[in-house]
């Protein structure tokens, strides 16, 4: 075919490889793809980044992962091996390159794990094995602590320090079984029931970090169902934070590390026990002052009782009645015999009004017989020579009738 | 007087767990600042209730971290690897 001298528009090369990667880059499909293929070519230069061509039996794909992605990666990658890549296709223009950007790598067969792990996740979660209302609340003061690991992981061995550190006054009762494997799954579950025979108070469930086949067991449907159907509250530590096992789902409480699993069953820790002990020990004391100072209060208001009680008051006030008695006689006595003294005068006036010796003084006398002493107011009364006697203001004399004149 | 310091106030303190002793001490806390005690029982109370604090201040110094191993039905010792 001739071709067009005079095309309608004239490219350079940077414009057409710019075209042709905005082409690639816009599409959908290109930029979230899963490739599957052989590892060739690898090679890792200073700068960590991680450059290797994907092929099989009939193309090669250029493949390039950022050294931040390739630090993430949990496999160590070879030459010849067969692994899964997922990424976006782009273009590097400065060598004309269409190439995979990646940023995962996980062995082939894991895609099928994952379908399963998806599958088995979602009829559990219909049978309601998840629900948050299943979850039991964690002790916060476990005496007893069960642990379901490797007796010889570092689960075991961080599980341990940060129990001791924490509450080292809790028992810890493990039983080991197998963390992976085929011979995992049913071990854990009889790990998980014998302990529950003992009556724990919270069972920790815990490996390390590994890949998705190491950590597979905790995916595992009988696993899962015994850790729904745990009479004790299990909590679920498994690999590292970014590793989620349907155990983790089905657990009470999920610790994203075995070191943080024990962390949780222990959220009062020795230093709280003995700063509540301290509180303790201060209102034992506190409560008991209060009393005895209730106590004394009572006692004194008792004795200021007692003391205003006291007879000797009575007598004193006793006493002032006396007085106020005797003062009020003593005045009123006074009061009579003032009256009396008053009347007696009164009376002695009128006496002397009626004294007939008064009369005596004007020149009057009285004559009395000698014999009875009767005075002589007729003449009839008197013989002639007859004695008599006559009394006058200052005294008497005796006299002698002479004579009868009428 | 609550129900169970009465009835653990037979048993030596030396006895005590620590949930023991710490829930006594509790109750006798409680007790204390609540109801109206007989001075005397409350003098006895406050004695028991320090020999608690005391036995749980020394249950916490010396504690030490008990593992056991469990094997079917059986609890046994377990000797943990050196590091």
């Amino acid at each position: 075919m001739q071709p067009t001298l005079f095309s309608t528009q004239q490219w350079t090369v940077s414009k057409l490889t710019f075209f042709i990667r905005k082409l690639l880059e816009e599409n959908e499909v290109l930029q979230d793809v899963w490739v599957q293929g052989e590892v060739s070519n690898l090679s890792r230069p200073a700068s960590g980044h991680v450059y290797f061509t994907l092929k099989d039996s009939s193309a090669a794909l250029k493949c390039v992962m950022w050294k931040t992605s390739a630090a993430r990666l949990r496999l160590g990658l070879q030459d010849g091996m067969e692994v899964e890549v997922h990424g976006r296709i782009g273009v590097y223009e400065v060598s004309g390159q269409y190439q995979l950007y990646a940023d995962q790598i996980r062995p082939v067969g894991e895609g099928a794990l994952y379908q399963e792990f998806m599958r088995l996740k979602s009829m559990l979660e219909t049978e309601g094995l998840f629900d948050p209302e299943r979850k039991r609340p964690i002790p916060m003061l476990p005496k007893k602590i069960g642990i379901v690991t490797s007796a010889t992981g570092a689960a075991l061995r961080d599980m341990i320090n940060t129990l001791r550190r924490r509450l080292p006054i809790v028992e810890v009762l493990l039983a080991p079984s197998p963390v992976q494997g085929v011979e995992a799954p049913p071990a854990l579950v009889k790990a998980i029931q014998s302990l529950a025979l003992q009556s724990p108070d919270v069972i920790l469930m815990a490996r390390g970090g590994g890949s998705i086949e190491d950590l597979w067991a905790f995916n595992d449907e009988r696993v899962v169902r015994a850790v729904a159907n745990s009479p004790i509250p299990i909590i679920c530590g498994v690999g590292h934070e970014t590793d989620f096992t349907l155990s983790d789902f089905a657990a009470d409480l999920r610790a994203p590390t075995p070191t943080a699993a024990a962390e949780l069953a222990t959220q009062i820790t020795l230093l709280d026990l003995r700063a509540l002990l301290e509180n303790q020990r201060n209102r034992l004391a506190a409560a008991t002052m209060s009393l005895i100072a209730d106590q004394k209060n009572i006692v004194s208001s008792l004795t200021a009782a007692l003391r205003y009680a006291t007879p000797e008051r009575r007598i004193l006030s006793e006493r002032q009645r006396v007085d106020e008695l005797a003062r009020r006689a003593h005045s009123s006595l006074l009061h009579r015999i003032q009256l009396q003294s008053t009347q007696v005068h009164g009376m002695e006036r009128r006496l002397e009004a009626l004294n007939p010796l008064a009369v005596l003084a004007r020149g009057y006398a009285v004559v009395t017989q000698k014999g009875d002493g009767s005075v002589v107011t007729q003449v009839a009364q008197t013989r002639p020579g007859q004695q008599v006697q006559i009394r006058v203001s200052d005294g008497q004399v005796d006299a002698e009738i002479k004579d009868h004149n009428s | 007087m609550p129900k169970t310091a009465s009835k653990n106030i037979q048993k030596p303190v030396e006895e005590l767990t620590y949930e023991e002793a710490l829930a006594e001490l509790e109750e006798i806390v409680s007790a204390l600042e609540g109801e109206q005690n007989q001075l005397e029982a409350a003098i006895k109370l406050f004695e028991r209730g320090q020999a608690l604090a005391s036995r749980c201040g020394i249950l916490l110094e010396a504690a030490e971290l008990k593992v056991k191993q469990v094997v079917g039905d059986v609890v046994l010792p377990f000797e943990e690897e050196d590091e």
